[in-house]
């Protein structure tokens, strides 16, 4: 008896108890996902590092949008389905303050010699200021009316509410004398320039110019996305880390409770984490528009779905793990679209995240310990 | 001989077979117009899809948006059975849908009870063994299917056309159901382990992919006759009020039934307290996904209902957006309600596809849908434990008491005290 207990373990044993069979499928599929950017990359090195650059472009969009979610979620639990069509009301604000307003050329207007680089960022930066404000006003309203009635009603309950907020955004702004229901063609604030890289250097590509072959294109579209992108989440970080709003932010995402005790005004506090994360949502709405420059009332489901996909891969109630989930779900969606096919992206997204959940069953940064943003 | 019937018993399915009639005869004598009838039928289909989520999320308590997926893939399945009887009168699609379900079916259960003997097996692993021999047995199943497919064509041939055309209908229902609660097996698995949010999204992320692949049945697929994006066109249309309501009373049955059973009250712990049914000896993972493939089944049986009420199908209304509406209803109608989910899905279709567009004066059809999130958000606020809370009518009550009730009469432990019925209520 007992030598067949202190028998070595036979094979099949070892398989089971390693987990090798799940963790061997896992693997073959990562190696397909790897083999097949590999193939890609060598088929074309600078086409494949354009869509990387694209990635990149849409990734920081995602990451904007991914911390309004994962900053409601973290605090309150709820999946805030009106996150993505607050982003939509943010592009519409800002396409009526550029094309009907001019908004973005009144430094200009009031003074006319300032250099005109520096006019047209003072523009921009009011509109998307503006962009911010509107959505920010615009949560801050829906989680009165909406949401903090239900606070201790089943957490359901509060999903519904938010599905119907979200469809009645859409079909509100649907309504012919608020959006229309028809896309619209948006106009940029700023002319567009494009460097050419190459393997003599980079210079810029006069408009109407074709690219040369075996070259990288880089937008200042692309870098204003990125540089927008990365100051806001620093801003971000620095407001829940270092000020006092931040710190109640994280005592009411982990003990709601308690933090009553210590005299934070929860609802107040929940109210602001709505409101900066749609002020978040608001500047990608900016951004999205001048990438992607069309805007329409449905414009925001998508990337809003995308958004949270994000932050649950990153790890939900994480700042830097939404934003390095938003990078990924950029990459996979541009990269799937360009090598496997354009209708597959939102379903390479949704397997990367399910695969992920498998490995790590709370995203890549998600921690047990509830540090929340 | 009367006598041994329970009362509850007999006003149920007095009710049930009133309804029928009066409906039906409404129906024939026209009382009801095409599009009354097609909104009742709806209203069943949606009953059928939200009573299988309930089973899900009101009394497994695994919050699930995929249901719509299943609903979608059952709605295909069914229509590309009958749509290649009917149009080309050709019997390899059901032959081999039907030998591959049946394979695949039993070799579920086969390794089931094989596997249930290893101990230590992780889920994935189990999904990777289920997802090879599900592979081998599809393989066999085509090429099976397509040997025996003439010689099933020439027996239905052989039947009168009406009947063959009624038995093709009846078994691309059941194929339809019995293919969705195999891909949730294989789909509930390995992410049922997850937590209940992430497996909300997972499964949110399930009704996307198979909405995508709709999108692209003809190019990616290879189905030429559901035309993708375009929309599947040349669907019989024999799904009758009939056909709708002895699917429904079966349904309703057989969850009435199963919650009454002992499998019943264990998929009912795993709600209450995972960890407190898995010290009582619950086995919380094979009880999960039980309920989640009986719910999907009953969503893929309404889909296969679903595609012949229109003879038309789109990947559109199977879009994340209608996703949320089995989970609308179950809500408006009170979690682990039947009677609550019965009520609220007819009321649902009528409300939304009949009475909203009836009542806005012209011109307004687009406010269809800013009013419906409003009334939803009123609903909401006013009574968030659903229209009906925890009523059921006596017939299912008997079953499973709400929640409270059923706190109470553990502790009073006094068997069989039936509430007082209210009478008229049975019939809804």
């Amino acid at each position: 008896m007992n030598a067949a207990i202190n028998q070595k373990p036979s094979l099949i044993e070892t398989v089971i108890r390693k987990r090798l069979l799940g963790k061997g499928f896992l693997v073959a599929v990562a190696l397909l996902a790897l083999w097949k950017l590999v193939i890609s990359f060598l088929a074309g090195p600078t086409i494949f590092m354009q869509q990387v650059v694209n990635g990149f472009q849409l990734g920081f969009v995602y990451a904007l949008i991914a911390l309004g979610y994962t900053m409601v979620y973290g605090i309150v639990k709820l999946i805030n389905f009106a996150h993505g069509d607050v982003f939509m009301v943010g592009a519409f604000a800002s396409y009526y303050a550029i094309s009907r307003f001019g908004l973005n050329t009144w430094p200009s207007k009031v003074l006319p010699g300032l250099p005109v680089w520096l006019s047209t960022a003072v523009g921009v930066i009011t509109v998307i200021l503006l962009s911010m404000v509107t959505c920010a006003l615009i949560a801050f309203t829906i989680e009165r009316i909406a949401y903090k009635p239900l606070r201790n009603a089943p957490r359901i309950s509060a999903l519904i509410t938010a599905i119907g907020v979200s469809f009645f955004l859409e079909y509100f702004g649907a309504l012919p004398m608020v959006f229309g229901p028809n896309f619209v063609t948006y106009q940029r604030p700023f002319p567009v320039v494009e460097w050419v890289i190459t393997t003599s250097g980079i210079s810029q590509l006069p408009p109407g110019v074709a690219p040369p072959d075996n070259s990288l294109i880089i937008s200042n579209i692309s870098l204003y996305i990125i540089i927008i992108s990365v100051l806001l989440v620093f801003l971000l970080n620095f407001i829940v880390m270092r000020t006092r709003v931040g710190k109640a932010m994280r005592a009411t995402a982990y003990d709601k409770p308690t933090s009553r005790l210590m005299g934070i005004n929860v609802d107040g506090i929940i109210s602001v984490t709505f409101a900066i994360g749609a002020a978040l949502a608001g500047a990608a709405g900016v951004l999205y528009a001048i990438a992607f420059p069309q805007v329409y009332f449905v414009m925001g489901i998508i990337p809003g779905l995308k958004a949270f996909v994000a932050a649950v891969l990153g790890g939900i109630g994480s700042i830097p793990g939404a934003l390095v989930g938003a990078l990924i779900i950029g990459e996979a969606e541009v990269l799937s679209a360009a090598y496997i096919s354009t209708p597959m992206r939102d379903a390479v997204a949704f397997s990367i995240l399910v695969i992920v959940l498998l490995v790590r069953p709370t995203g890549i940064f998600g921690e047990p310990s509830r540090e929340k943003a | 001989m009367l006598k041994k019937i329970p009362r509850s018993n007999l006003l149920f399915f007095g009710g049930a077979l009133l309804i029928f009639i009066i409906v039906q005869v409404a129906i024939s004598t026209g009382v009801l117009n095409d599009f009354w009838s097609t909104i009742i039928r709806l209203g069943g289909v949606m009953a059928i899809v939200s009573l299988g989520l309930n089973l899900i999320y009101g009394y497994n308590g695994q919050f699930s948006l995929g249901q719509w997926g299943f609903y979608a893939i059952g709605a295909y399945v069914a229509a590309d059975i009958t749509y290649r009887w009917s149009n080309d009168s050709e019997a390899t699609g059901l032959s081999i849908l039907l030998i591959g379900v049946l394979l695949v079916g039993g070799a579920i259960v086969y390794l089931r009870s094989q596997l249930g003997k290893i101990r230590g097996l992780d889920a994935l692993s189990a999904f990777t063994m289920y997802f090879l021999a599900t592979l081998i047995l599809g393989a066999v199943a085509v090429y099976l299917g397509k040997l025996v497919g003439p010689a099933v064509a020439g027996v239905l041939m052989a039947l009168p056309a009406s009947w063959s055309m009624q038995i093709v209908f009846i078994l691309a229902v059941l194929i339809a159901g019995a293919f969705a609660a195999e891909v949730s097996f294989l789909f509930g698995l390995p992410v049922l382990t997850l937590g209940s949010d992430y497996f909300g999204i997972a499964t949110l992320g399930f009704t996307i992919i198979v909405k995508v692949l709709l999108d692209n049945s003809d190019t990616m697929l290879g189905f030429q006759e559901m035309k993708g994006a375009r929309g599947m066109v040349g669907i019989p249309k024999i799904t009758t009020w009939f056909w709708v309501f002895f699917a429904l009373l079966i349904v309703v049955v057989v969850m009435r039934n199963l919650l009454h059973s002992s499998y019943g009250r264990a998929i009912v712990s795993v709600r209450e307290d995972e960890i407190a049914g898995k010290a009582m000896g619950v086995d919380v993972a094979e009880y999960k996904i039980l309920a989640f493939v009986i719910g999907s089944f009953f969503a893929g049986l309404a889909g296969g209902l679903y595609a012949h009420i229109n003879g038309f199908l789109h990947p559109d209304t199977f879009n994340f957006i209608q996703a949320f509406n089995p989970m609308i209803v179950i809500v408006l109608g009170g979690l682990g309600s039947m009677t609550g989910t019965l009520v609220a899905s007819f009321t649902w279709a009528l409300l939304l596809e009949g009475v909203l567009r009836l009542i806005l004066p012209q011109g307004f059809e687009t406010w269809r849908f800013v009013v419906y999130p409003l009334l939803l958000l009123l609903i909401m606020l006013l009574r968030p434990s659903g229209m009906l809370g925890t009523y059921e009518v006596p017939y299912l009550r008997q079953v499973l008491p709400p929640l409270k009730a059923f706190a109470k009469k553990i502790n009073s432990s006094k068997p069989g005290s039936g509430d007082p019925a209210p009478v008229q209520e049975a019939t809804k």
